[in-house]
């Protein structure tokens, strides 16, 4: 039971580092990008790359995972998202669908479609159990944890303290007003964009083992990073977080009492919860 | 008669190219035998992305879950013709009818939020019914798909061939007719209340159109024409199987609307055939990463402009 509960923890946090960027993007840009998935990909590719031809510590791997997956964020950005800011919804989810095409042939064509697996470094790998077994904590998923949870408090402060957050706020607020009181709106959301590719990266690297990895990963868990987003709200971290956690546990759950049913509860729980309030759980009201 | 239902009237009159183009259609399978199964399984999407239209194109809803719709009638059709009755035409007003049930249910979802809420909503109901697809295995065959299915003649005369003519001109049939019936719809008072709500639905409603209703109305109908194509793609290849609900269909769907333009009849059937032939000469040139060059085309058509694709004289100007 305990250990169920971890589990989903565990699940929940690395869910909420996954699509916090999406979360932040969408927010700031009303853009839909269905395409988030595939910098979590890359992200993952990128760590076995790193950990297994070049035999770089897994520790080490995972800021340099980071930064590529920002770098290539804030490249897309500039050169191809920045145009399809002002479209309509439909051509922006067409645009990141077609991105998410060319991901998962791209990976198919370099890497090939088997399952990629991780090398855990060996502290990482054992398991402890308290109270005679009522709750066993794989070490890995424990340092997830830690790791998401950091982030967020990270995360938290950078949107609060610092004067860039305050500059981000602003624009998710009212693009127009912040752009006129001299924010650079435009930069805001390129390090905003590349930082939620990297954060997705850094997701996709430590979710590797968690959740597999394969080029289809960017369609597979497409719909858990929206469920995430439209649950939480696009305002503020809480939301995403408390919906990350909440998916975590009931899809964790969902899957160990009633394996028949599966992903039904949570695609349920979903619709029900976006019929009964269609700005998220947990908004500030309508915009 | 009122000169609005004058103007309206005018606005419905087939012009004459569209019979020259449904006769050279309907003649398509005697022209061409050998590729008989290709006329029918373009037919079968023509139609369902006309039915994606009516709730896009004409309503302004972004659905990416419309296979949804395709899948149900696909696996009731092919349930009812290997349980009940193997007459394919009652099978497809079964299939159209089971369809617009669930639609008329899950219209429900579509009334309130913003274009991501019907997104994830649209897409929640697909994966949904494709998860209880495959566990439901005692009924729907699970993930090897639904087999043994053995279709009566149509009409009770023209039993189907192995080399799919009696099912091209089965679904060209249909189709036609399901045009036919489209053109009446959107050139109705309805018609163009669906463009008002897709336009601005707040203003819509201060003009006393109820908008709920008629988004309810628009689409339970669409969700049932899309249930007739998967109704004939059952019943014209014999077999039902989980890719039907997948998330692929109901992105490829509105690609096609996209290339064929949305919001005109003509969309979905251009698009189509578009899009199948684009399909077999990629796939024959590089089977296994067509997806990629698919991709590709969606990124450029978004970045350039979608609309400037059927406008040839506009590709010179900067958008």
């Amino acid at each position: 039971m305990l250990t169920l509960l971890f589990d989903g923890v565990a699940y929940g946090m690395l869910l909420f580092v996954l699509a916090v960027g999406l979360s932040i993007t969408l927010g700031l840009m009303n853009f839909i990008n269905l395409a988030h998935g595939s910098f979590a990909m890359v992200g993952g590719y990128a760590m076995v790359m790193l950990s297994k031809q070049l035999q770089i510590p897994f520790l080490i791997c995972l800021p340099i995972v980071f930064v590529v997956v920002a770098l290539l964020g804030a490249l897309l950005e500039s050169t191809l998202y920045r145009r399809m800011y002002n479209k309509p919804h439909l051509d922006q989810v067409l645009f990141s669908i077609g991105l998410t095409f060319m991901a998962v042939a791209g990976v198919d064509y370099f890497v090939g479609s088997t399952q990629q697996l991780v090398q855990l470094p060996e502290f990482l790998k054992g398991r402890t159990e308290l109270w005679d077994g009522a709750l066993g904590m794989g070490h890995y998923r424990l340092a997830i944890i830690a790791v998401c949870a950091a982030l967020t408090v990270v995360l938290q402060q950078l949107l609060v303290r610092t004067r860039f957050g305050a500059q981000l706020r602003a624009a998710v607020d009212n693009q127009r007003v912040a752009a006129g009181l001299g924010i650079d709106v435009n930069r805001v959301f390129l390090i905003t964009f590349a930082v939620g590719s990297g954060l997705a990266g850094l997701g996709g690297a430590m979710g590797a083992e968690v959740l597999g990895l394969d080029p289809v990963f960017p369609l597979k868990f497409m719909i858990y990073f929206l469920i995430v987003v439209a649950v939480g709200g696009t305002s503020g971290l809480t939301g995403p977080l408390l919906a990350a956690l909440l998916l975590g546990i009931a899809d964790v759950a969902g899957k160990y009492y009633i394996p028949k049913l599966g992903a039904f509860i949570v695609y349920s729980l979903m619709i029900v919860i976006l019929m009964w309030r269609p700005q998220g759980l947990f908004s500030r009201g309508s915009k | 008669m009122s000169s609005v239902a004058k103007s309206l009237a005018a606005l419905a009159k087939p012009r004459w190219w569209e019979f020259a183009v449904w006769a050279m259609l309907l003649c398509l399978p005697f022209w061409m035998p050998s590729h008989a199964l290709l006329i029918s399984e373009i037919t079968i999407i023509a139609l369902f992305a006309m039915s994606l239209d009516l709730i896009l194109g004409y309503s302004g809803i972004v659905s990416l879950g419309h296979a949804a719709f395709f899948g149900m009638g696909a696996y009731s059709s092919a349930l009812f013709a290997k349980h009940i009755n193997p007459d394919p035409l009652l099978g497809l007003v079964v299939a159209g009818a089971v369809t617009a049930v669930l639609g008329a249910v899950c219209s429900l979802s579509v009334l309130r939020g913003s274009d991501l809420t019907r997104l994830m909503v649209t897409l929640g109901v697909a994966l949904l019914l494709q998860e209880l697809a495959n566990k439901l295995d005692f009924i729907t065959g699970g993930a090897d798909g639904l087999q043994g299915v053995v279709m009566g003649p149509v009409l009770g005369r023209f039993e189907f061939d192995l080399f799919g003519q009696t099912a091209a001109w089965y679904a060209l049939g249909v189709t036609l007719l399901v045009f036919l019936l489209l053109r009446q719809v959107v050139q109705s008072p309805f018609g163009f209340s669906l463009k008002t709500i897709r336009d601005n639905p707040l203003r819509a409603q201060a003009i006393g159109i109820s908008v709920h209703a008629r988004l309810i109305a628009v689409y339970t109908l669409a969700a049932a024409l899309a249930g007739l194509a998967g109704g004939l793609q059952a019943q014209t290849t014999g077999f039902a199987s989980l890719d039907v609900f997948g998330f692929d269909r109901s992105a490829d769907v509105l690609l096609m609307l996209v290339i064929g333009g949305t919001g005109w009849l003509w969309g979905g059937i251009i698009g189509a055939v578009v899009f199948k032939t684009l399909h077999s000469l990629i796939s024959a040139w590089t089977p296994q990463y067509w997806t990629f060059w698919l991709g590709l085309f969606l990124v450029l058509l978004m970045l350039l402009g979608r609309e400037r694709l059927l406008r040839p004289w506009t590709w010179g100007r900067r958008a």
